[in-house]
């Protein structure tokens, strides 16, 4: 169950909606935020929230690329493979990206902190090759520059709370 | 609590008085370019700098919207010097102080890059780079919230949509449709609740415009959004933002809570019986979402999905109440015309194309960023004076206007003015203002196949022409880049393209074959290469193992 500080919020923002099912994405992504996933007892929770049932909820949390209804790492990387960035050396860079995690697209990392998962369009073309880290823009980046990134990324793991307990995750 | 003019333009004054009362304005770009390059830091460097030095009253620090060139990131704009700095690190700072007053430090200096401003107007983003986009105060003293209280108070909602109508203004979000045309219909539609919404669903591979505006000047947004409120007899809006923009966010909702505060947004605005509440909405990531109908079922909490049109939402929209859809850039351009007059903005650019349209320079290009032109304004002159022209001293191929939905447009119409028209002479389109420039190392074939590829994994997947047409053009071009294309291929692909484009149900699928038709059309050497001599003109793409296929 949500704890009270995230639940009492949401009922009270449903309740004030004049189409509650308008909230339906935020409803998600705050239990995403705060589960890391959309497993099949958040999915029930938030059906019950928003008096929907879970299959049509079902429909949406597959529907949209930043909601996930699998388990993923603390970080989740989207890297982008649309025009501009695979101008650039996207492919390149989602390849190192690859090896340096040891997985492939639609994976997540044995220690439970990375998830790599290609993205399209995500219109910081300025910034080319780009990545999102939980939803935050990273780029131009080298193979250099990704390093540095997710070895930063690594240590602030190390002190931070253990994964599954961060609101930055899921919530882009 | 309500507004009066007078209280309107004491915070006008106030906001004026107090900036004016610095010597020197350090404005440095906060933007999520140059964000991303640590100008938060170089902003708290200066900031801390200057209160080091006693200079607080004397010279100003602040965070502004895009200056443009995002190329050159971190930027700092110094006024009224007028120098503009690019590459700024933190430790440039106390350097920088030194010359306010003195001559420009010139390892930093942008001056090089002159072409890119002077050949610019702009109406859309004339307050991007100058004003603090989190301050609403900032945003008042520069006429911010005039024009609705002009419209509110001077004009009637009839008089409104003449000015609209008179200005020429036509939807910045791609098809160009006339907006005060729209805004006709929605206001024409039954009383009863109405609907404004503002598509900030911005997803066309090589377009940034819309989050650019939205991190630098939400408040202009709001405040167009609200005038067409006013216009149509709509009392609630709602911004549909893509989640992939949380600083444009992050602003707009800031933007929101002090527009409220203040009175502009909420009940009886400037003592008037009309009242305009805003929402933001965000998308979860799915490019469809851009498209109207899709953009109104995902409010909705329904599936992102396309429906056929009639009814168009102008009729039948949000909840199946009247509803008015506008792009960010579009709601952007009202306030200046209100202030000024459709016949001032008609004044400017093209006999069918009026105004100026913000453009996102990328690809192979000097000057990646953003830049605002009159309509008409010569392709050759955005590419080689503003873009700076091709790096490398590579040579220019083709621009790519209107993402997957547009067109390549090749070198022998450098010359031409772009306004709609022209581009959709070209075959291309406008489309929201994404410019991506392709130099001799693109391989058109393989460009194509890029975009196909991108259409067949947004499709929703709803309508079989859509679904199952570019997945069926994506297996013809990845063969032809593979090396195993055959003659007959290129007339199936002319055949399947022609099939996709008239019987898919919305604007994806319609304008997906748009790319590959362009470039058969443009670039049929570059497919005939592939398949006759097994060998890609470019030397880049896949094609480059053409020999190892044989």
């Amino acid at each position: 169950m949500l704890p009270e500080h995230i639940r009492e919020p949401l009922i009270q923002k449903i309740a004030a909606a004049e189409h509650p099912r308008e909230l339906v994405v935020d409803v998600l992504l705050a239990l995403q935020g705060h589960y890391g996933h959309l497993s099949d007892p958040a999915m029930e929770e938030a059906a019950g929230l928003l008096a929907m049932t879970p299959l049509e909820l079902e429909e949406l949390a597959t529907f949209y690329t930043f909601l996930y209804r699998e388990p993923v790492g603390r970080y989740v990387i989207h890297v982008c493979d649309s025009l501009i960035c695979w101008m650039e050396g996207a492919e390149r860079l989602g390849d190192h990206i690859g090896r340096r995690l040891g997985i492939a697209p639609g994976q997540t990392t044995a220690d439970g902190l990375f998830t790599l998962l290609p993205v399209c369009c995500i219109g910081y073309c300025d910034r080319a090759p780009a990545i999102l880290v939980n939803g935050r823009a990273h780029g131009p980046l080298t193979p250099e520059s990704l390093d540095r990134l997710l070895e930063d990324l690594r240590a602030k793991a190390a002190d931070g709370p253990a994964p599954g307990a961060g609101p930055e995750r899921g919530t882009p | 609590m309500t507004m009066t003019l007078e209280e309107l333009q004491g915070i006008a004054r106030i906001e004026q008085d107090r900036q004016g009362g610095f010597s020197h304005h350090v404005n440095v770009c906060i933007a999520a370019g140059c964000l991303s390059c640590q100008s938060g830091q170089v902003r708290a460097a200066f900031e801390k700098e200057v209160a080091r030095r006693g200079l607080e009253n004397w010279c100003q620090v602040k965070g502004v919207g895009c200056l443009g060139l995002c190329t050159a990131g971190p930027l700092v704009a110094v006024e009224p010097a007028g120098t503009l700095y690019q590459n700024v690190a933190v430790g440039d700072v106390p350097e920088l102080l030194d010359a306010l007053g003195a001559s420009p430090v010139a390892r930093l200096d942008a001056a090089d890059h002159a072409g890119f401003f002077e050949r610019q107007r702009k109406i859309v983003l004339e307050n991007c780079g100058r004003i603090d986009p989190e301050r609403i105060e900032d945003y008042i003293a520069e006429e911010g919230y005039q024009a609705l209280y002009q419209a509110l108070r001077g004009m009637s909602p009839r008089e409104v949509i003449d000015q609209v109508t008179v200005s020429g203004l036509r939807g910045r979000g791609g098809a160009g449709f006339p907006t005060g045309l729209k805004w006709t219909t929605v206001a024409k539609a039954p009383e009863g609740e109405k609907y404004v919404i503002c598509n900030a669903d911005e997803g066309d591979p090589g377009a940034f415009m819309d989050r650019s505006v939205l991190e630098s000047d939400p408040q202009r947004v709001l405040e167009g959004m609200a005038i067409a409120a006013y216009a149509v007899g709509a009392s609630r809006g709602y911004l549909y933002v893509r989640a992939e923009y949380p600083l444009a966010v992050k602003r707009l909702r800031t933007a929101i809570a002090q527009a409220e505060r203040l009175g502009l947004l909420g009940r009886d605005i400037f003592n008037t019986p009309f009242g305009f509440e805003v929402k933001v909405r965000l998308g979860a990531g799915a490019f469809v979402c851009g498209e109207e109908t899709a953009l109104i079922a995902s409010i909705e909490g329904r599936l992102g999905r396309p429906r056929p049109r009639p009814p168009f939402p102008a009729e039948f929209g949000l909840w199946g109440r009247p509803t008015l859809i506008n792009n960010v850039e579009t709601f952007a351009n009202i306030p200046p015309i209100i202030r000024k007059g459709g016949e001032w903005f008609a004044g400017i650019g093209t006999a069918k194309s009026k105004g100026t349209k913000v453009f996102a320079l990328a690809g192979r290009i000097r000057n990646t960023g953003l830049i605002e032109v009159p309509m008409g304004t010569p392709l050759r002159e955005i590419v080689f004076e503003i873009g700076g022209g091709i790096p490398d001293g590579r040579r220019f191929k083709a621009v790519q206007t209107g993402g997957p939905s547009g067109g390549c447009i090749p070198e022998q119409f450098l010359d031409m003015p772009v306004d709609y028209e022209s581009l959709a002479q070209v075959g291309s389109i406008m489309g929201s203002g994404g410019m991506i420039v392709m130099d001799d190392s693109s391989c058109m074939v393989d460009v194509a196949r890029f975009f196909i590829e991108f259409c067949m994994s947004e499709s929703c997947g709803k309508c079989a022409p859509c679904r199952v047409g570019t997945a069926q053009i994506h297996h013809l071009l990845a063969k032809i880049t593979r090396g195993a294309g055959r003659p007959a291929d290129l007339t199936l692909l002319e055949e399947l393209c022609d099939l996709v484009r008239h019987t898919s149900l919305c604007g994806l699928g319609q304008t997906a074959p748009n790319p590959v038709m362009s470039t058969l059309h443009y670039f049929r050497e570059e497919y005939t290469a592939h398949i006759e001599e097994r060998r890609c003109l470019a030397g880049t793409c896949r094609a480059a193992s053409l020999e190892e296929a044989l």
